[in-house]
């Protein structure tokens, strides 16, 4: 488990929204199409994936995904950022790619 | 003497097709400890000590010689070899696993024999594990979890008694409204919420309330939702007017697919939304026609949840 804000400041990721910083990560989940990660991803899970868009935000916050990281170097639209706020989900930003993002991730939720 | 209370003849048959599905490389230590030759008996305490384990393979390169075990260790102190060579005095004559082998062989040579570890052998006779009772009973704990909560939705989700009035919410959803899409189903959501049904169920509800909203926004010439709240569970059904599935089979297939590349490139036509819908729903139909596809999906609640929402 790794606190939101905690995971943003040690791997040094932008944070786009972050309406509760004390959410809990539990496991992750990486992934591009939606409707599978609305099917495998798992609660309290952040979800990493290159679809900056706000449709994401509904997935995560309809299966319990607690935050949302865009890699690759890509930017959330205005809409995004309103609807995750809205919803209590948070959404980093990082250049890293989806498959060192995830073992980052990976590692820092698995170490603490 | 370790052994793990499961036999592989008269377990219940859950337990039978688990230990025979799980392979042997699915519970193993993958992080070994190990020596080379030449490695004094008395390197192998301490590094037992440090590590605090109980065996240590002793390998050339990839290739598996013997294991120094305590008991190894206990006779070379009591023998006054403790600072000769492993290779004198490790345990030569093993029993091996093999890696692709079902984790029933690794419980029944547990019982067989006196071992508390056996290392495990890909196909090449490379060292690529090693097993131990403990890692056979962490894993089986956490699948038989895994099974128990399947079991527990199963029975208690079938039981059906007949009910009261019902209330309907209806949501039209246009074409490739792709702002709005979401809707519906937070509002499903958040209506199971308020009647205290589980997580689980809601999630199940959410997954396909999302997914049948999702279809009409990306498939269909536009239509509607409805979810209908029984005491006992919600009806879910999409209603759209066109033009209809050509192959409802081919749709039902996960990874099919029809949606063009721009839709692709928002994260949607995976091909899996027919196929999701389908596997968290209790009752799944779907027809469809040039002028309309109606699918319907009903997500029941447990025991537990119709108590609850019958309280209010």
């Amino acid at each position: 488990m790794v606190q939101i804000n905690e995971l943003a400041s040690k791997l040094g990721y932008e944070v786009h929204a972050m309406a509760n910083p004390a959410i809990q990560i539990a496991h992750g989940y990486t992934g591009d199409l939606l409707s599978d990660v609305m099917g495998n991803a798992s609660e309290d899970s952040v979800l990493i994936t290159i679809q900056a868009h706000k449709n994401t935000v509904a997935v995560a916050s309809l299966i319990g995904i607690r935050a949302i990281v865009l890699c690759n170097g890509r930017t959330p639209t205005e809409d995004m950022i309103q609807a995750a706020n809205q919803e209590s989900v948070a959404i980093l930003g990082t250049d890293d790619t989806q498959f060192t993002a995830s073992w980052r991730i990976a590692h820092l939720i698995g170490a603490s | 003497m370790q052994t793990i209370p499961i036999n592989t003849y008269n377990s219940p048959t859950v337990i039978l097709e688990l230990i025979y599905r799980l392979k042997v490389k699915d519970v193993m230590t993958r992080k070994l400890v190990s020596v080379p030759l030449g490695t004094t008996m008395r390197a192998v305490q301490h590094l037992m000590r440090e590590k605090s384990i109980t065996g240590v393979p002793v390998v050339s390169g990839t290739r598996l010689l013997g294991i120094v075990s305590m008991d190894d260790i206990i006779q070379a102190l009591d023998f006054g070899h403790i600072e000769e060579s492993v290779e004198l005095h490790m345990t030569k004559n093993l029993i091996v696993l093999e890696d692709d082998m079902p984790v029933s062989f690794a419980i029944s040579y547990f019982d067989r024999y006196r071992f508390h570890r056996f290392p495990v052998l890909n196909k090449d006779k490379e060292l690529v594990g090693i097993v131990t009772t403990r890692d056979i009973s962490t894993r089986l704990l956490w699948e038989i979890n895994h099974e128990v909560e399947n079991l527990e939705r199963m029975n208690l989700s079938t039981k059906v008694t007949d009910g009261l009035a019902r209330d309907v919410q209806s949501f039209s959803i246009l074409k490739h409204d792709f702002e709005n899409a979401g809707f519906a189903s937070t509002e499903i959501k958040k209506k199971l919420k308020q009647r205290d049904v589980f997580p689980r169920t809601i999630r199940r509800a959410a997954i396909a309330s999302y997914e049948l909203e999702m279809n009409i926004v990306v498939h269909s010439n536009g239509g509607r939702i409805t979810a209908e709240y029984g005491p006992e569970e919600v009806v879910i059904t999409s209603e759209d007017t066109g033009p209809g599935i050509t192959d409802i089979d081919k749709a039902m297939e996960e990874g099919y697919s029809t949606a063009n590349e721009w839709i692709r490139s928002l994260g949607f036509g995976a091909g899996m939304g027919l196929p999701n819908i389908r596997s968290v729903s209790d009752e799944f139909s779907i027809t469809s026609t040039p002028q309309g596809t109606v699918v319907t999906s009903i997500i029941r609640f447990s025991e537990l949840e119709r108590k609850r929402s019958a309280k209010e």
